[in-house]
């Protein structure tokens, strides 16, 4: 059992998700009923240009998965000559077709706004996990005390506020100290430099704070726990009977050992983490991919929610296989279960 | 002088609704230097809650109220924790049992001996206490670039032995062994048995063996306390215990263990069970399994006191002869 | 029947738990007497001039009125039934099919195990959010597509705390004897480690229905709720839409607030559950030593036995 095996393992499980996911987006697309691509297609809205880039895009006028014709006449590469390869080729070329209702290319679309999403989710999740970490450190080391009692119930109550709503009440809290939407006030752009960027950062407070504030909960109920629960440990009365005080106790031989289960726990809530950014950019009009994607929902735009979902969805693969690798790192005890 | 003089130790806990439950009574004993003192008693008779408090690291719930420990004639129930800390390890240090856990998995075993180095200044160069890690893993029979690896990568035995490598690196004067030999399998116990005599003889260590195996307790200790119910019953040298043992639970312990000599014999346990702790009887603690005082009045009402019957033989039992 | 017993009683005397199921009791009131209940019927067709849009509250109109001239009290109060039966319903599922997954998946071991594991550990790698999103964007809007949706995406937490469960007991004693006895598997999974399990997997299923509701209001308010009922998340849907810039409180927070009242009930109660199941430690070795020696070392011994402890013996 090496270390090497799990490595190993690990990346062939997320190849596989990733395999899956996308089979599953491409049928998801075609199999359900009222197969919306090809009522679309003859939306007036379309220009030929357009309907024609889909139907190849598509490949509609090929049988879904198997083409029995061509497996006739050509064999095996026959057989492939279907909308499902057409949309892996697509989609090797990068090309995650054209939206229904801008008429412009998914992935020109999901280029331009992925950065906004990443700033808000990394910015969002730094801070959860540092002001997490630390209360939950406190509250661990001050279990049973009301400190620990108020940061119990702080957590109880975030995980029952659903994010957008308290999205809205900082919205009405703020009462206009804040900005409340978008993401630049109309007016600047990037050229003007300094200006532009306080002007974006100050409009990212609230969406940010938003994440921060109901995220940073789980991060510190999960280290509390894992604190109580390593300190309760042998290797610690080992530690004390060493003669180290509690502050080396704790720095040496308890902090990493409680840091571990946080590395799975973020990659965990990785998923979630998506979720509430759709709903903050949602609320606060900040123009990242998950309000792209909550606009295609509501405007039917199936090529756009198709290729947001795969990139949201890859995005949480390829994260949660970087914090398995970064996991098995850190504890020299990892092998296959 | 005596390297560790313990008078009078009583020892209680707190349940969760704080009620003080008597865990350890008047416990009394000496070690000099270089001599081994065998701590031995059923489960639950408190050895392990005396060998905790010996270093002040009773868990949350336990409280020492009552007692002297004398380690070279200073108290170490008045000093401060913070003094305590520089006493621990360094003058008493501890092997755990069933090193299973008691070392931090993520840190390499070698590190965790050069913590102790460092921390009580025997050795201050990274580099120079590295070196002496390994040297003290080779003394207890582990070859020394092993000292890189990980606790989970030791087997049990080997984990036992690189705990006492790390309890000895700073030349301690008493060692305080908890079960070293439980959990480990016979071969095994043996050579921690022939490695903790090795230490006692090459670096004059005193020894406290907290134990329920007899067989190690007559092989290795110069003396013995008997414990039952957080009491001392019987305390002497280990001959004068194996051979004339005078307090009826030490007697019936003795007959419990098997004699190669005599494979005939019966094998005979104790019927009954160890007094629970929110129970405990007024009088003697052991007067309801007792052959010889189940019934009595006196052991019924009184505690007995703790008596030398001749030179270095401690009784506490009424009917005792000598008594 | 005994541990049943035993757990009520300890649960029982929790003043979360007290506290989240009167909070419940409240919630399933409003939703089964919503008839009675609601001063108005929020299906009922109302006549509204221009004024009654986002009315402010008056006493004809506890709570206003919303975008359609409606009155909110009464959405409100029909609004329960929505987060009501879409979590216990999802989380019902849910727990089956955790369970039975887990169950298989620990008891049978091997390849079995691997399989399911693997399409576990699958469906928990892809984000929640929005895969429910694209489902029901293609597949179509209603209350049962909903339950169905968050069903299928949330049995997996119960079914590796089922599995993790079954690996412990399966070795156990009681087990191997069943065996030995000849007992069928199914027999043995059903009568002798389902009860074992059983608490935890209801703990867990309890957390899971405030999940549920969260997930409902949530796609409701993203605007794949049931059109053709009232639910909380598609009143907020309406609300943010309208009422933020009319500044119509009324309209805009109550519905948020009840969902946060009835997860917060539901969590209050299942945490509670939980802490009886599957008690937490209470102690470390990292405390505050300075009560340990207890005799005098220059100040007085700190827990000396008073009124409130006793000495024994």
């Amino acid at each position: 059992m090496q270390r090497s095996d799990y490595l190993i393992r690990k990346i062939i499980f997320a190849l596989a998700t990733l395999a899956a996911v996308v089979v599953f987006n491409f049928f998801l697309f075609r199999i359900l009923p009222g197969d919306p691509v090809k009522l679309i297609i003859h939306s007036p809205r379309m220009t030929a240009e357009a309907q024609e880039r889909i139907k190849s895009n598509f490949g509609l006028d090929k049988p879904v998965w198997f083409n029995q014709e061509g497996f006739q006449e050509e064999g095996i590469s026959g057989a492939f000559d279907t909308q499902f390869t057409a949309y892996l080729r697509e989609l090797t070329k990068g090309d995650l077709g054209v939206s229904f209702s801008t008429r412009k290319d998914v992935s020109e679309l999901i280029k331009e706004r992925i950065w906004r999403t990443v700033v808000l989710v990394v910015v969002g999740e730094l801070l959860a996990i540092f002001i997490g970490v630390i209360l939950g450190m406190v509250a661990a080391w001050r279990r049973g005390t009301s400190l620990d009692t108020s940061i119990l119930l702080y957590g109880l109550f975030t995980w029952a506020m659903p994010t957008f709503f308290f999205g809205i009440i900082l919205l009405i809290i703020s009462g206009g100290r804040f900005p409340i939407g978008g993401m630049v006030t109309p007016g600047l752009k990037p050229d003007d430099g300094l200006v532009y960027w306080q002007d974006v950062g100050r409009h990212l407070i609230l969406p940010t704070l938003t994440l921060t504030i109901l995220y940073l909960s789980e991060y510190m109920l999960i280290m509390r726990s894992s604190v109580v629960e390593v300190l309760s440990e042998d290797y610690i009365l080992t530690a004390k009977a060493k003669g180290l005080n509690a502050f080396q106790t704790f720095r040496d031989h308890a902090l990493k050992n409680a840091m571990l289960p946080m590395v799975t726990i973020i990659a965990l809530t990785l998923g979630y983490t998506v979720g509430g950014a759709i709903q903050v950019e949602t609320v606060f009009s900040w123009p990242g991919i998950g309000r792209l994607m909550f606009d295609a929902v509501q405007k039917r735009d199936y090529p756009v929610l198709q290729g947001t979902f795969l990139i949201l969805a890859v995005s949480v693969i390829i994260a949660n296989l970087i914090a398995d690798l970064l996991y098995a790192a850190l504890d020299p005890r990892v092998k296959p279960d | 002088m005596n390297t560790l003089e313990v008078h009078d130790l009583s020892i209680n806990y707190l349940t969760n609704e704080g009620i003080a439950l008597n865990a350890v009574d008047g416990l009394t004993f000496s070690l000099e230097q270089g001599r081994s003192l065998g701590l031995v008693g059923e489960s639950g008779c408190g050895k392990t809650t005396v060998m905790l408090s010996l270093m002040r690291l009773l868990p949350e719930a336990g409280r020492i109220v009552d007692g002297q420990i004398l380690f070279n004639g200073r108290d170490l129930l008045q000093i401060s924790e913070r003094d305590m800390q520089s006493v621990r390890w360094k003058d008493i240090s501890m092997v755990f049992q069933g090193a299973m856990n008691a070392l931090n998995p993520v840190r390499t075993v070698e590190s965790q001996i050069v913590e102790v180095l460092q921390l009580h200044n025997i050795i201050d160069s990274t580099r120079d206490a590295r070196k002496r890690a390994g040297e003290l893993l080779e003394l207890v029979g582990i070859p020394a670039k092993r000292g890189s690896q990980y606790p989970h990568q030791f087997s049990g035995g080997m984990k036992q032995r690189a705990m006492i490598a790390m309890a000895l690196a700073c030349n301690p004067q008493v060692l305080i062994a908890d079960e070293p030999t439980t959990a480990l399998d016979v071969m095994i116990q043996a050579q921690i048995i022939e490695l903790l005599e090795k230490m006692q003889r090459l670096l004059g260590l005193s020894l406290v063996l907290v134990t329920h195996d007899l067989g190690v307790v007559a092989e290795m200790c110069d003396d013995v306390l008997v414990m039952y119910g957080g009491t001392v019953a019987e305390y002497a040298s280990s001959d004068v215990i194996f051979n004339n043992p005078q307090h009826p639970y030490t007697q019936r312990l003795l007959k419990a263990f098997p004699d190669i000599a005599e494979p005939g014999s019966d094998l005979a346990s104790i019927p009954g069970n160890p007094p629970r702790l929110d129970n405990l009887p007024p009088g003697c603690r052991f007067e309801p399994r007792c052959h010889v005082g189940k019934g009595e009045p006196i052991c019924l009402k009184q505690l007995p006191p703790l008596v030398e019957i001749e030179p270095g033989h401690h009784v506490a039992c009424h009917l005792v002869k000598g008594v | 029947m005994e541990t049943q017993n035993r757990i009520w009683t300890t649960f029982r005397k929790k003043p979360m738990a007290l506290i989240g199921m009167s909070m419940l009791a409240v919630t399933l009131i409003m939703a089964f007497f919503a008839p009675l209940l609601a001063p108005y019927d929020p299906n009922e067709r109302v006549d509204v001039t221009p004024s009654d849009i986002l009315a402010p509250p008056d006493a004809r109109h506890i709570l206003g009125r919303d975008d359609a001239g409606k009155d909110v009290l009464s959405s409100l109060i029909y609004g329960a039934r929505v987060s009501l039966i879409v979590g216990f319903v999802s989380s019902f599922f849910s727990m089956f099919i955790g369970t039975s997954v887990g169950l298989a998946a620990g008891y049978f071991g091997g390849r079995v195990s691997n399989v399911l594991m693997r399409f576990t550990d699958f469906l928990m790698v892809i984000p929640d959010l929005p895969l429910m999103l694209v489902i029901i964007s293609v597949w179509g809007r209603g209350l049962w597509k909903i339950i169905l949706v968050i069903s299928v995406l949330y049995w997996t937490y119960t079914a590796r705390l089922v599995r993790s469960q079954v690996l412990s007991i399966k070795e156990r004693q009681f087990i191997l004897r069943a065996h030995a006895l000849g007992a069928s598997d199914f027999r043995i999974i059903i009568r002798h480690i389902l009860p074992q399990v059983m608490p935890l997997i209801i703990a867990q299923a309890v957390l899971d229905i405030s999940s549920s509701v969260i997930a409902e209001s949530t796609l409701s308010f993203l605007g794949l709720g049931d059109p053709t009922l009232v639910s909380w998340g598609m009143m907020l849907n309406f609300a943010f839409e309208r009422a933020i810039s009319r500044k119509a409180w009324w309209f805009l927070l109550p519905p948020g607030i009840a969902i946060v009242w009835v997860s917060l009930a539901i969590i209050l109660i299942g945490n509670a559950l939980e802490e009886v199941v599957n008690p937490r430690l209470k102690t470390h070795h990292l405390f505050n030593p300075r009560n340990m020696v207890s005799l005098a070392i220059g100040k007085p011994p700190l827990v000396e036995p008073e009124s409130t402890s006793e000495v024994i013996p």
